[in-house]
């Protein structure tokens, strides 16, 4: 046990280990829940944008072993479209319906004894498409003469909203100097390891469906996936499988197509399996927006920013999905960072083109905000003759503001950004670095040092997406606010302890850090305590935001657990109280035990007295419930409903963090070495220092890949050109920078344990502070992730440009 | 000679983690596959099933090869080592305790075919630098842990071995 | 992603293996370590009617001296070769190759002749061979004909290699004496197929001039070309010479484009590695003098 006999805080290993390192561990692939299954491959079209004139599924459907084919009609024919938070008319299926839209969207389902089976019917459909005019160059789409997705629609800017806060247009008047950047931000993905996979079942009288799948929700896509089958909530029951091979928040993506699965099943009569593959999985997930952004700041001599102007064209792909927009508005009310800022304005429009469309990601709509204010401040650093670093500590929140209401309605929680600057300062030993460049650059090297701060909004708020809706709108649809998390804790007739956290880990560690809460306000150990961190929305307890995304686990989740175990412990310490004829303060839960405080000799095992509830209701003390089946719901109390001027409380923790890159290019090949990468983060209270580091360099490989590898090209057709895992390039072993991690961590007042939400991380930052490492190296400041190759060494061989 | 025709069901038999196991392949049904849905041995994953992510990984006759590159019918009499074979009696193996103490784990997708190409790796190589480690691992994506336990862990076995 | 139907054919003897590629033609694909055939079969990118594995014949594999070649079977495993102490010392331009071929995990299962059959312009082994003006040795039904690797390989992924014929072996000329071997490449991802790879051998004079010396590149046109540098024989060896013999082969090369690189970028490619392998090649070579 650790000092003071607290679990939280230490480096516990995690429970889930065993079972994953001994291949017990479940996936869903591995899952036969119902005798049955038939399998289910996806025929996907060939082109960017089509007319479908006709699908002929004839010699298909009487293949050996094929038990159905649907198309797209047979679904638009059974279900309701899935609607998004923007009022447009754009009817999405999860399947082409009259049209196909991207490379890869779905165009006819085959149902077969096995996958082999399912792919060898898939050749066997004959679909005559009529090709339509691609629509991919973004800007080019948002013109009036541009070739339409949604002839409905008008456009294919289908959400245009501005917002100002304070008084932008007079800081720009006031100012110095106005540096403004252009430029395009790739689109890349999260790409777990493992792909989407669901089992689907129908049954009828009454209808209701069953899915078991990798979905990390129910979150609001419950409610969305229940009015396109058009049943109340309990007629469609969501189980996770035990395990979840990693996600990163692309699993949120899976939903349209477990209506397609649950639809298919109930068409065709049979439970249905489908298990992505990889090839399925780069064309036609999803991914994070690419975007052609651009940010004006404006600055005193002094280096004082005094307004901000964000001008944001999102290519959202073929349909929006929900929760998109979510990802232009997550960042949205901390579009100040790290900085005091009262002047920002902001215009968004989103734009649909023929590429796939666009979800969570990890980081979700952080790299690309962050990108904009970050290489903002860099240039006007530059532009003033501004040390990077100083550049930033002067235009700092101060550790004295917090809690801090930023410009557009975040509640900032704690910070003291300063030191987490001193803090990367002194690990990266900055004054030898900037040394280091300047002799690098006396022998004609192509040496950059790069900086980048950032906030991390964790435990969303479900309002915030509602952002994308004039006052009037929101008005009219009903108030929304909150972030609800649940956790049951319940004490069987034995004794023993289960914790149900409805939190859809995928690898971040969830069970081991519920274990040390509890662990700790009940005395025992966390090997004493089971955890289930799957969703069974039938027999869980759950809410809209249930689920695994923007690092709620360790900011709203937790509240849910520790609110749920002081329930229990408060129970069974008046059972002990009752029992040893003490006043219920006088008892303490520790070691195993109920004990009077002090007299640790008069001590009764917990398990005794736990399971009394069961054995023994009549002699509870008067008024207890017998058993003990403790359910917390919570809300964060700052996450209220955004006012009628666009101002939002989005996030409940705001987590700090400051990254450092040094980098050299080769000028002979354009490759980029990240020759020092410093990291400093506020998580505020640590529960797991070994997940909290994991999640950390987990979040900076994913940056890392961004800045420099990853991307999801398409060629000017729309035909996606890095379909495989050769194409798109993930980072290896051989590619990872080396990290050194630091941290300045201020205690969270709004979370129970003082803990933030953490674990976008890096992800967020990476790919700026290289872009300022490469920027600085260059000399020019026209430059656009990722930094291949061919791509650095054209910029090098072309001199200093723009700037 | 042997020829099996398309569609036909041919009997298969192998030896897993030293126990001897038999099942139906097609021609054209993968090592992967064979391995998960007919001998439901799940501890395999799939990742890619083109030969890039290294999920798949098993030991081959002594060495860790891409089971998604290989059909069942070649593995035929082949001596196969996979993940659930590399605890012994309940207790881990050095390496599946070091990639427990280092964190060298998140989601575990990725695991067994990176502890299978490490014990490998350790028994042709049991002395490392870490940029061989990191060489050897290039054949695994993991998109969880960022690959820092991983080396620790790796690095710490053939530091203990050595 | 699961494979179409076919007949898989298992040759336990070479024969049995010439009987059946006669047999299918152009609808049989041969299977040898799998790493390249394996995922465009999965994708379905591959459909041939047959699959003839090679995997159990024994003729095909081992590592041999014949005369002043080693003969390595087209079945040699790329680490059996990795590991062979007859390719360190005899062959270092392959040994040298190899590590950047794949991974770990890939190499064990992999083949030279698989590879070499295979053709991809950007490929380490059919670079390596041709630039040491190496054999492919080709059998068929009732034939047989040794085809230098430079004549071998025709375009992407094609070669002179005719349906109805296996590659048995690659024949590797033994080094010579004061001569140096380099290999290097640039892909993006360590273990990715290169964007561009040069390989130089070259043999140094006792009074320190080129003798002899070849530069091969790998990913720049669409099958593995040997820069004519023969000008440059007698010259110094020295970095100088070096780079000037780089700059002339990018100067000659006509290279090719797709999404990864521009001709320019690949022509820089030459420069920049021809002139790293070639120095690298006369260090080693001078090296040995001593
Ligand atoms: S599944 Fe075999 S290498 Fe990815
Ligand atoms: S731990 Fe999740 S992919 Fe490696």
């Amino acid at each position: 046990m650790t000092e003071g006999g607290r679990w939280i805080g230490a480096p516990v290993p995690r429970k889930e280990d065993e079972a994953l390192l001994t291949g017990r561990a479940r996936f869903i692939d591995d899952m036969e829940p119902v005798p049955g299954i038939r399998h289910a491959a996806l025929l996907r079209s060939p082109h960017a944008h089509a007319e479908i004139l006709s699908i002929d599924v004839s010699k298909a459907a009487s293949h050996l072993g094929v038990y159905g084919v649907l198309t797209g009609a047979d679904i638009a024919a059974a279900t309701r479209p899935i609607p998004s938070a923007v009022r447009v008319p754009i009817d999405y299926y999860p399947m082409a319906v009259g049209k196909v839209r991207y490379a890869g969207e779905p165009v006819a389902l085959v149902a077969a004894g096995d996958r082999y089976v399912a792919e060898d019917a898939l050749d066997l459909i004959e679909v005559e498409y009529r090709p339509l005019p691609p629509v991919i160059d973004v800007k080019a789409a948002t013109r009036d003469d541009s070739p339409l997705l949604h002839e409905a629609v008008g456009s294919n800017v289908v959400h245009h909203r501005t917002f100002r806060y304070g008084d932008p247009d007079k800081a720009f008047e006031e100012a110095d100097r106005v540096v403004r950047l252009d430029w395009t931000f790739p689109r890349y993905s999260s790409t777990p390891m493992e792909t989407y996979g669901a089992v689907a079942q129908f049954e009828p009288a009454p209808d209701r469906y069953t899915i078991w799948s990798n979905f990390q929700g129910p979150f609001i896509l419950h409610a969305l996936m229940c009015g396109a089958l058009e049943v109340p909530g309990n007629r469609l029951r969501l189980i996770t499988a035990p395990q979840s091979g990693g996600s990163f928040g692309i699993k949120q993506g899976i939903f349209p197509y477990l209506v397609l699965l649950a639809t298919a099943s109930r068409l065709l009569g049979m439970p249905l399996k489908w298990i992505e593959d990889r090839l399925e999985h780069l064309v036609a997930s999803s991914s994070a927006s690419n975007r052609e952004d651009a940010v004006e700041a404006a600055f005193k001599d002094d280096g004082t920013l005094i307004g901000l102007r964000f001008f944001n064209t999102v290519d959202v792909g073929a349909y929006i999905r929900a929760p998109e927009p979510a990802s232009v508005y997550r960042m949205h009310s901390a579009s100040n960072g790290a900085y005091g800022v009262g002047n920002i304005s902001v215009d968004n429009r989103l734009v649909t083109t023929n590429r796939l469309p666009i979800g969570l990601n990890r980081g979700y709509g952080g790299p690309q905000f962050f990108f904009a204010l970050e290489r903002a401040m860099e240039a006007g650093a530059r532009a003033l003759g501004l040390d990077v670093a100083e550049i930033r500590r002067h235009n700092f929140i101060p550790k004295d503001a917090f809690p801090y209401r930023a410009p557009a309605g975040s509640l900032y929680d704690a910070g003291d950004y300063e030191a987490g600057l001193d803090k990367a300062l002194d690990l990266a030993d900055y004054a030898a670095l900037c040394a280091g460049r300047d002799r690098a650059r006396k022998e004609g090297r192509l040496f950059g040092i790069g900086m980048a701060t950032a906030v991390e909004p964790s435990g969303s708020n479900m309002a915030y997406v509602t952002l994308a809706q004039t006052p009037e709108e929101r008005a009219r649809a009903g108030g929304r606010s909150g972030g609800l998390a649940t956790c049951t804790i319940s004490i069987d007739p034995s004794g023993a302890v289960t914790v149900k956290t409805v939190s859809t880990p995928a690898g971040q560690g969830h069970a081991t850090v519920a274990a040390q809460i509890v662990a700790d306000a009940l005395g025992l150990t966390p090997d004493d305590i089971d955890v289930m961190t799957e969703v069974d929305t039938l027999t869980s307890a759950w809410s809209l935001a249930s689920g695994n995304y923007a690092n709620r686990f360790s900011s709203v989740v937790i509240g849910a657990i520790g609110e749920a175990a002081r329930r229990v412990a408060d129970k069974v310490r008046a059972v002990a109280a009752e029992d040893l004829e003490v006043a219920v303060q006088d008892i303490e839960l520790a070691d195993g035990t109920a004990r009077i405080v002090g007299v640790p000799e008069r001590s009764l095992p917990f398990r005794r007295v736990a399971a009394r509830t069961h054995w023994h209701p009549a002699g509870l003390p008067d008024g207890m419930a017998p058993g003990v089946f403790e359910t917390a719901i919570v809300s964060p109390p700052e996450l209220g409903p955004p006012d009628d001027r666009d101002r939002v409380a989005s996030a409940v923790t705001f987590g700090f963090i400051c990254d450092l890159a040094a980098v050299e290019i080769d000028p002979g090949t354009g490759k980029v070495e990240v020759r020092k990468y410093v990291s400093v983060h506020d998580v505020g209270n640590v529960l797991n220092p070994l997940i909290v580091e994991g999640q950390i360099v987990g979040g900076f490989a994913h940056g890392v890949g961004g800045a420099l590898l990853e991307e999801m090209v398409y060629d000017a057709d729309g035909n996606p050109i890095s379909g495989t895992l050769t194409d798109y390039l993930c980072v290896t072993a051989s590619e990872m920078p080396r990290l050194t991690i630091g941290h300045v961590d201020t205690p969270s007042p709004h979370t129970a344990l003082g803990s933030k939400g953490m674990g976008d991380g890096c992800s967020m930052l990476a790919p700026v502070a290289i872009a300022n490492a490469v920027a600085d190296a260059l000399g020019r400041e026209d430059i656009d992730p990722p930094f291949t190759l061919n791509r650095v060494w054209d910029l090098a061989a072309e001199g200093g440009g723009a700037g | 000679m042997l020829r099996i025709e398309p569609g036909a069901r041919h009997r298969v038999t192998v030896t897993v983690n030293g126990r001897l196991y038999s099942g139906f392949a097609e021609a054209r049904t993968l090592l992967s596959d064979f391995l998960r849905h007919e001998l439901k041995l799940f501890g395999t994953h799939v990742g890619c099933e083109h030969g890039v992510c290294g999920a798949c990984t098993v030991n081959i006759d002594g060495r860790a090869v891409r089971s998604c590159l290989l059909f069942a019918v070649q593995a035929d009499g082949a001596e196969i080592g996979t993940v659930e074979g590399l605890a012994t009696d309940g207790v881990l193996s050095p390496l599946q305790e070091a990639f427990r103490r280092r964190h060298a784990l998140q989601c575990g997708f990725c695991t067994p075919g990176i502890l299978i190409s490490a014990t490998q790796f350790l028994e042709t190589n049991p002395d490392p630098t870490e940029d061989e480690v990191r060489e050897m691992l290039s054949g695994h994506i993991c998109r969880c842990t960022g690959y820092e336990g991983i080396v620790r862990a790796i690095l710490d076995v053939a530091g203990d071995a050595s | 992603m699961k494979p179409a139907p076919f007949e898989y054919c298992r040759a336990d003897t070479l024969d049995e293996a010439l009987d059946l590629v006669a047999e299918f033609g152009s609808d049989a694909a041969v299977l040898a370590g799998g790493m390249s055939l394996g995922p465009m079969l999965n994708m379905r990118l591959a459909r041939p009617a047959a699959i003839v594995d090679v995997n159990s014949v024994a003729d095909l594999s081992g590592i041999r001296l014949v005369g002043d070649a080693v003969e390595t079977g087209a079945l040699c495993r790329q680490a059996d070769a990795l590991d062979s102490a007859l390719v360190g010392d005899d062959v270092p331009l392959l040994a040298r190759a190899l590590p950047f071929v794949g991974h770990f995990q890939t190499r064990n299962r992999g083949t030279l002749g698989g590879s070499v059959c295979h053709a991809d312009p950007s490929a380490e082994i059919p670079l390596a061979l041709a630039t040491l003006g190496g054999d492919v040795v080709l059998r068929r039904k009732g034939g047989m004909r040794a085809v230098a690797a430079h004549d071998f390989f025709k375009g992407i992924f094609t070669s002179v290699r005719e349906p109805d014929e296996i590659v048995t072996a690659l024949r590797w000329p033994r080094s010579e004496p004061k001569t140096g071997h380099a290999f290097d490449e640039i892909a993006q991802r360590h273990g990715d197929f290169a964007i561009g790879a040069a390989a130089a051998v070259a043999t140094v004079a006792p009074d320190g001039s080129l003798a002899a010396v070849s530069l091969g590149l790998g990913g720049i046109e669409d099958r593995p070309v040997l820069a004519d540098l023969s000008g440059f024989v007698g010259a110094p060896a020295t970095a100088r010479t070096a780079s000037e013999a780089a700059a002339l082969a990018a100067g000659r090369v006509d290279p090719m484009v797709d999404p990864r690189a521009s001709a320019a970028y690949r022509r820089q490619l030459v420069r920049v590695l021809g002139a790293r392998v070639l120095e690298r090649a006369f260090e080693r070579a001078g090296a040995r003098q001593c």
